[in-house]
């Protein structure tokens, strides 16, 4: 109980000395908004603020499903034909290690929607780590268990669904933690860079709207809803990462909190 | 019988390198007969896990040849354990147990009865909802040997199945084992490096000696079935592991 109380603590510490501080220096607002006045920004501007909130939801969630769906997908072809993996991985390659804040502009130009290409720079970074842990993940299933398939005579597709899936899940579940946090990094990014046009817009452009009219309360508010969304994401994937693999996996099983 | 006339397995002068340079078995042969019980004896290294391995059609023979049910037949007929219990972590006992089956595309629910059964004959009726990391290392074992027997196999290839378990464990296992062997009327190839093991469990003993593998001894251990605790203290036990004693350590040398 105490061990789960203390980082709770901390970060009130850390609030309230900001809070302090703030006062206390008598910081102005446009500089540094003490955290109560942060709130208070925050909740007078939800309305418009929560339809912003809801646009990057919608990209980072939706960047993310693809990303699940395409990395899976592409790791099983991979393991079905390692001369596939052997012919693609790079090109894989070259798009993680590609800056999305470099090429983002020029997905902008090529691709009408603007929601669309949001979209797609989400999704070029959350799925690389869902891919390469997932191709590592079919990979790892047990020697011996191999040849217990090979001895019952499995087919490939029994093969791939019964042993290499499972034996991956882990892997992916792992992948999973680390892309969710990407996608809503890819999601900001990509509306910094595409900026604060179109209908439809996100956090980010609320960010950069309210820069360019030095309302810092108003970013810090819309700061504060993108932490929130990337603590929410990150608890999910954990509860969910538990609940499939509580039951069986030492990662799981052992925690003791 | 008319099968004691024909064995079941027959190696006749196999030999098996890996790779160009490492010769693993040289010149091997020995039958085993429908439902006897043989044990391959020997120290580390000399190859006992290749001969199973070839049994089961899991590795082909450089030169000589194998004749065994798993290189004809389809899967099914040859059950392998091995020396972990090899169970999947992510299924239930229950699963774990009906996999062979589901193997060859036979329904859960046309299996259940089936492998109820099984896990009631190994003594775990009551955990075929639990996982393996629930299981102690006997019971893991238990779950092991029971997808083994569900498809009610005819040669049963044993690799050290029981090497990593407590000495008590070990002995109610064998004793266990010999039973379900006698119900089922298996050929049992079982691979040890424990000499009180072989001779309690085998009608013959073969042993192997170091790199290149080779048969060197060949001990018959006439005692009848069904054996109980008390053989290990009978003087045909004792007799045998002498012998066995000292055949391994010409072996090893």
């Amino acid at each position: 109980m105490k061990m789960k109380l203390l980082p709770a603590l901390v970060l009130i510490g850390l609030v309230l000395a900001w809070e302090l501080l703030v006062r206390a220096a008598g910081i102005p607002a446009y500089t540094l908004p003490a955290p109560s006045l942060v709130l208070a920004t925050l909740i007078a501007n939800f309305g418009s603020l929560a339809g912003s909130w809801w646009f990057t939801l919608k990209i980072t969630f939706g960047a993310l499903a693809l990303a699940c769906a395409g990395g899976v997908l592409i790791a099983s072809v991979f393991a079905l034909s390692p001369t596939l993996e052997r012919a693609l991985l790079p090109v894989a390659v070259v798009l993680q290690v590609t800056p999305i804040v470099a090429v983002a502009p020029l997905i902008l130009i090529y691709v009408q929607s603007t929601t669309a290409a949001l979209l797609l720079c989400a999704w070029i970074v959350a799925f690389f780590p869902i891919l390469s842990n997932t191709v590592v993940g079919l990979r790892t299933a047990d020697a011996n268990l191999r040849d217990l398939f090979r001895l019952y005579r499995a087919t490939p597709w029994q093969r791939l669904a019964l042993l290499r899936m499972p034996s991956a899940l882990p892997y992916f579940l792992a992948g999973l933690k680390i892309s969710g946090g990407l996608a809503l990094i890819g999601a900001v990014t990509a509306e910094m860079v595409a900026g604060a046009a179109g209908r439809e817009t996100g956090l980010a452009s609320r960010i950069l709207e309210a820069s360019f009219r030095t309302e810092t309360p108003k970013m810090f508010a819309a700061l504060a809803l993108l932490v929130l969304t990337g603590v929410l994401i990150f608890t999910l994937f954990n509860a969910l990462s538990r609940a499939v693999l509580g039951p069986w996996h030492a990662s799981e099983s052992s925690r003791t909190d | 019988m008319s099968e004691a006339s024909s064995p079941l397995i027959s190696l006749h002068q196999v030999h098996k390198r890996f790779g160009g340079s490492l010769e693993a078995l040289r010149g091997v042969s020995f039958d085993v007969r429908a439902g006897e019980f043989v044990a391959l004896l020997g120290p580390s290294g000399c190859g006992k896990s290749t001969v199973l391995r070839l049994v089961a059609g899991l590795e082909a023979a450089s030169a000589g040849r194998v004749s065994a049910p798993a290189l004809d037949d389809g899967g099914g007929a040859t059950a392998f354990v091995f020396q972990e219990p090899t169970l999947m972590p992510w299924a239930s006992v229950f699963d774990n147990v009906w996999l062979p089956l589901r193997l060859a595309q036979r329904s859960r629910a046309a299996c259940a009865p089936l492998v109820r059964q099984v896990l009631a004959t190994v003594g775990l009726a009551d955990f075929e909802r639990a996982y393996p990391a629930q299981l102690s290392g006997g019971m893991k074992m238990r779950a092991s040997i029971a997808r083994a027997l569900v498809t009610q196999p005819r040669v049963l290839l044993m690799d050290e199945p029981f090497a990593a378990l407590d000495d008590i464990t070990r002995q109610k296992l064998n004793g266990d084992l010999l039973r379900w062997w006698a119900e089922q009327r298996l050929a049992a190839l079982f691979v040890t490096h424990s000499v009180a093991e072989a001779v309690f469990l085998s009608q013959r003993v073969l042993v192997m000696s170091v790199r290149p593998g080779r048969i060197v001894a060949e001990v018959a251990i006439d005692e009848p079935y069904p054996r109980t605790a008390a053989f290990r203290s009978h003087p045909a036990f004792v007799d045998a592991c002498r012998r066995l004693g000292e055949a391994l350590e010409h072996a090893a040398a």
